[in-house]
């Protein structure tokens, strides 16, 4: 099969709306014979949910959370981007655009990410209606923020709170729905398969949390906002329950999935403490702004950070980039602090598979000498009380420990410029899918596109696909297709709870992690991707023979076996992540291929070889999936290499 | 950084299913490193749990950040435990001692129904929101975000009741089982926003109707809400909320 993106053609600028101009419409009263099976309900679910509903579709929302509030859109903390120019600095759409494209490295599509900074302002104007108290100057306008390395000031922010207040903005909208009937709303629901009849998505399969009991929920589309994959590397900045479980199913369904390997790795995390922990924890990168970044030049320094003299310190990001020092970005920052620790000069509590310490200082002491503490407190004081109640130090007093944690996946199931996946019925918004961000998503830019998707993108797009379909008979509970789904999930509860092995659920997910984050993390070699591909297959072999899960019992809630279906899945797709890594030859964004490199040691795209999406279809769990590529054209932007000495 | 240890006795509140009965069963846990969170602590004791063929204990959770209001459950009497401010998840056990025993019981209120040891069901707070708790607003109808002036004291005030995780500490803390911090946040947030107006009034009668036929108690002013409240919400949206609802009652005539 052929990719087609069918993206318009034509001057840029008027793609959308000419798109949008051509689009079928399904009538008003037509709009309510349509049935459309939403799958979670972060910002792109809830918006797109209570969107549809707004227009007159019968929508139903599907979550596994209790509430659609507890979506992981809600730790968001930095901001939204928006083209608004309220600043009058000089923003614009195409600016958006343009920074947008060249942030991930010009591996999206140009039509896509213009789409996207041509809406960004209806989402500001839209959360504002909804009751989201952003951030205000004095006179009652807007306030904005600037954000990793642009030179504009466009972020829209609600202290440092922004995810959790747009969810909730998208929530009260989506509760609104849920009042007047427009939507139903599933909660502790998990959804483990999809159901395709003649080739189209038409439902999916949910295991009720509470009792365990299997149903079908059947519809004349899916939509599928079920959130990124950063928790293949167990260790990550997103919550527990974060996975990749709908999205991988509906590509063994047939679903391409796009630049698994492209991940996000933030620079300033709180470094891991010891073998139990369960999760990472983001402190903003505004800190970069002020706190220096170093390491002691002798391995295995033992005296405490604060006696350690000038002399002694390697502050290796303002020796190796004068001009940026400490604000390089993300990949940048992240790369290097991995490599100081892989020479052992790490700092703080030895750890992972190496048992090194994984830790760099982050150093307020020079910023505080010349602000004063009272302004180093104005700015930061709510991280630094953070970073003390986690590690029970004071930033105050000695330097910060930060380390590179998994944040963001930018890869997902693959899209057309209709949202739509290559299953057709199957659409796929927010993090799910692929679409946006190339290589190296910007900071603020996933809220403004996860909410872009659900409540200016979708909504038209799946009324084209709907009104070409026209109404159809509904596919009841006995349908054929729905009890093959409820039988094929059967089968993989009843083969998972029949394992009399001896490891935990989350020692594998552990074990997985941690080879993920050194081989598939901020960089790769061909050496060590190989090398990962059969240690995940050897794995995933133990994992079938030698989970232990409590209590045998699938018809009541059991918290064991979800975790055991969602990682069950990562020990498949952990490899396909590999496999996507290893095919994609160059060093681009956050993905750095060691075997291309600048003589200076920095990434070296190449854009002759690599400058397409790539696909990959599903052959079976232990077959080589099928490589497709969907070249990327550029008609308005020049290629340009990254350059940060 | 030192990597001391604790150890611990836990007296856990386990119930099997949402009808069943309950009891408590002790557990010791030793060598607890005191840079883990109180959930990581409850990890380690699955992990030892599942060793010996028994049921990990069931709770929940999802953040791990205090931002998603999943967790939550007593310790030793106090909704999220001893540090104000601070969701479960937030809580370290550098705040313990050894030899200490720690009692863990399920938030208690009849709109929240235990499903499984310490993990409620908290959907009641969803029948609230639903209940008005939103501008009617739909997508393509909104102004110019600039185009409604918010002063700067107002929306930060807004903020500070819209930053409200709904995580139940307030109903868990309360005698009454009363929802009234939760429900008067999420009014007040709206109250005080220009586009919350028009549906003001309405607003609040319907949400105030909602909590009480989800099962919740009355307010008796005890405040003990407010000193669980791992948002640190003050008392005073209470009191604003029921002005309004007076206001709606006998003023505007809702
Ligand atoms: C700590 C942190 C800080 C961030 N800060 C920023 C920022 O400042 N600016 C920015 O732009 N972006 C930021 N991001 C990224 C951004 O928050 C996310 O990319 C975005 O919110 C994802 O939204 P979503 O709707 O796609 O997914 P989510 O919000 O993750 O929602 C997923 C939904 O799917 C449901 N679900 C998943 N699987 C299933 C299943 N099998 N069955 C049923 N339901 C399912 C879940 O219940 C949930 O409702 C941050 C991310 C993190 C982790
Ligand atoms: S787990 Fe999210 S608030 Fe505690």
């Amino acid at each position: 099969m052929t990719l087609q993106s069918n993206c318009p053609t034509g001057p840029l600028e008027t793609r959308w709306t000419r798109h949008k101009g051509n689009i079928k419409l399904v009538g008003p009263i037509n709009k309510r014979k349509f049935h459309v099976v939403v799958v979670g309900t972060g910002l792109a679910g809830a918006s797109a949910a209570a969107t549809m509903a707004e227009l007159g579709y019968k929508v139903t929302a599907i979550t596994f959370h209790d509430s659609p509030r507890r979506a992981h859109s809600v730790a968001a903390q930095g901001g939204i981007n928006a083209a608004k120019n309220y600043q009058n600095d000089g923003d614009s759409t195409y600016r958006l655009f343009y920074d947008t494209i060249k942030g991930g490295d010009y591996r999206s599509r140009e039509s896509n990410t213009y789409r996207l900074a041509e809406v960004s302002a209806n989402i500001i104007d839209q959360a504002a209606a909804q009751g989201v108290p952003f951030a205000r100057e004095y006179g009652g306008t807007l306030a904005n923020r600037t954000f990793g390395g642009v030179l504009v000031s466009r972020t829209f922010y609600a202290r440092g709170q922004t995810g959790q207040q747009l969810l909730y903005g998208a929530y009260s909208s989506l509760m609104r729905q849920v009042d007047t009937g427009g939507v139903n709303l599933l909660t502790y629901k998990d959804v483990l398969d999809l159901v395709v009849v003649d080739g189209e998505a038409r439902g999916v399969v949910v295991r009720d949390l509470k009792n365990g009991k299997l149903d079908t929920v059947t519809g004349d589309a899916v939509v599928l906002c079920t959130g990124g994959y950063s928790n293949v590397f167990f260790l990550s900045t997103n919550a527990m329950k974060c996975n990749v479980t709908a999205g991988w199913r509906a590509h063994k369904h047939g679903a391409y999935m796009a630049n698994p390997c492209y991940t996000q790795i933030h620079p300033t995390c709180i470094p891991v403490h010891g073998d139990k922990q369960s999760k990472l924890t983001l402190m903003s990168e505004s800190l970069r702004n002020d706190g220096r970044v170093w390491i002691p030049r002798k391995e295995g320094e033992s005296r405490p950070a604060n006696q350690v003299p000038d002399a002694e310190r390697y502050y290796y990001l303002e020796e190796k980039y004068p001009t940026f020092g400490n604000m390089v970005p993300r990949d940048v920052a992240s790369r290097n602090a991995k490599y100081v620790c892989d020479d052992g000069l790490g700092v703080g509590a030895k750890t992972g598979l190496d048992q090194r310490a994984r830790g760099v200082y982050l150093d307020f002491r020079d910023a505080i000498a010349r602000d004063g503490k009272d302004a180093i407190e104005a700015r930061y004081g709510n991280l630094f009380h953070m970073y003390d109640k986690i590690t029970g130090e004071s930033p105050y007093d000695v330097p910060m420990r930060i380390y590179p944690a998994p944040h963001y996946t930018m890869g997902g199931l693959w899209v057309d410029y209709n949202l739509m996946s290559n299953l057709p019925g199957l659409f796929v918004c927010g993090e799910a899918n692929f679409s946006d961000h190339g290589a190296n998503r910007l900071g603020a830019s996933a809220l403004m596109q996860g909410l872009a998707d659900g409540y200016f993108v979708l909504p038209y797009t799946i009324g084209g696909y709907l009104a070409k379909k026209g109404p159809r008979a509904a596919i009841g509970a006995d349908h054929q297709e729905c009890r093959a789904g409820i039988e094929r999930v059967t089968t993989v509860t009843d083969k998972l709870l029949s394992i009399n092995g001896k490891r935990s659920v989350d020692s594998f997910h552990r074990a997985l992690g941690l080879k993920m984050l050194d081989k598939v993390g901020m960089s790769r070699s061909e050496a060590g991707l190989k090398e990962t591909i059969s240690y995940i297959q050897e794995l995933r072999q133990e994992f079938w023979e030698n989970v232990k899960i409590l209590p045998k019992s699938g018809d009541a809630m059991n918290v064991e076996l979800e975790k055991a279906h969602r990682v069950a899945d990562f020990l498949e797709f952990g490899e396909l992540m590999a496999r996507d890594a290893l095919a994609r030859g160059e060093s681009c964004g956050g993905h750095f291929r060691e075997e291309s490199q600048t003589p200076e040691g920095e990434a070296l795209r190449d854009d002759e070889n690599y400058s397409h999406v790539s696909a990959w279809e599903f052959n079976g769990v232990d077959s080589e999936p099928t490589h497709h590529k969907e070249a990327l054209e550029f008609e308005f932007v020049k290629l340009t290499q990254r350059s940060y000495k | 950084m030192s990597e001391a240890t604790i150890n611990l006795t836990l007296e856990v509140w386990r119930q099997d299913t949402a009808g069943s009965g309950g009891k408590f069963e002790t557990f010791k846990l030793d060598g607890v490193s005191t840079s883990l969170s109180f959930l990581e602590m409850l990890d380690m004791l699955n992990e030892q749990l599942l060793e010996e063929g028994k049921r990990p204990i069931t709770f929940e959770h999802d953040c791990r950040e205090g931002i998603c209001g999943s967790c939550g459950f007593m310790i030793n009497g106090q909704a999220h435990g001893p540090e104000r401010g601070t969701t479960v998840c937030q809580l370290h056990m550098r705040k313990f001692k050894s030899g200490q025993t720690l009692v863990l019981e399920p938030w208690r209120a009849r709109a929240f129904p235990v499903m499984q040891d310490l993990m409620v069901d908290r959907r009641s707070f969803d029948v609230i929101q639903a209940a008005g708790g939103y501008n009617s607003t739909n997508v393509g109808n909104a102004p110019d975000a600039n185009a409604v002036l918010v002063g700067r004291e107002a929306a930060t005030e807004a903020f500070d009741a819209a930053t409200c995780i709904g995580c139940g500490a307030c109903v868990a803390a309360c005698k009454n089982a009363s929802a009234q911090l939760f429900t008067s946040a999420k009014i007040g947030h709206l109250a005080m926003l220009p586009q919350g107006q028009p549906e003001r009034y309405k607003r609040v009668v319907r949400m105030y109707d909602a909590m009480d036929e989800q099962g919740f108690g009355n307010c008796s002013w005890t405040q003990d809400c407010e000193a669980a409240c791992p948002k640190e919400i003050s008392v005073k949206w209470i009191a604003k909320a029921k002005k309004d609802f007076l206001k709606a009652r006998t003023i505007v005539g809702v």
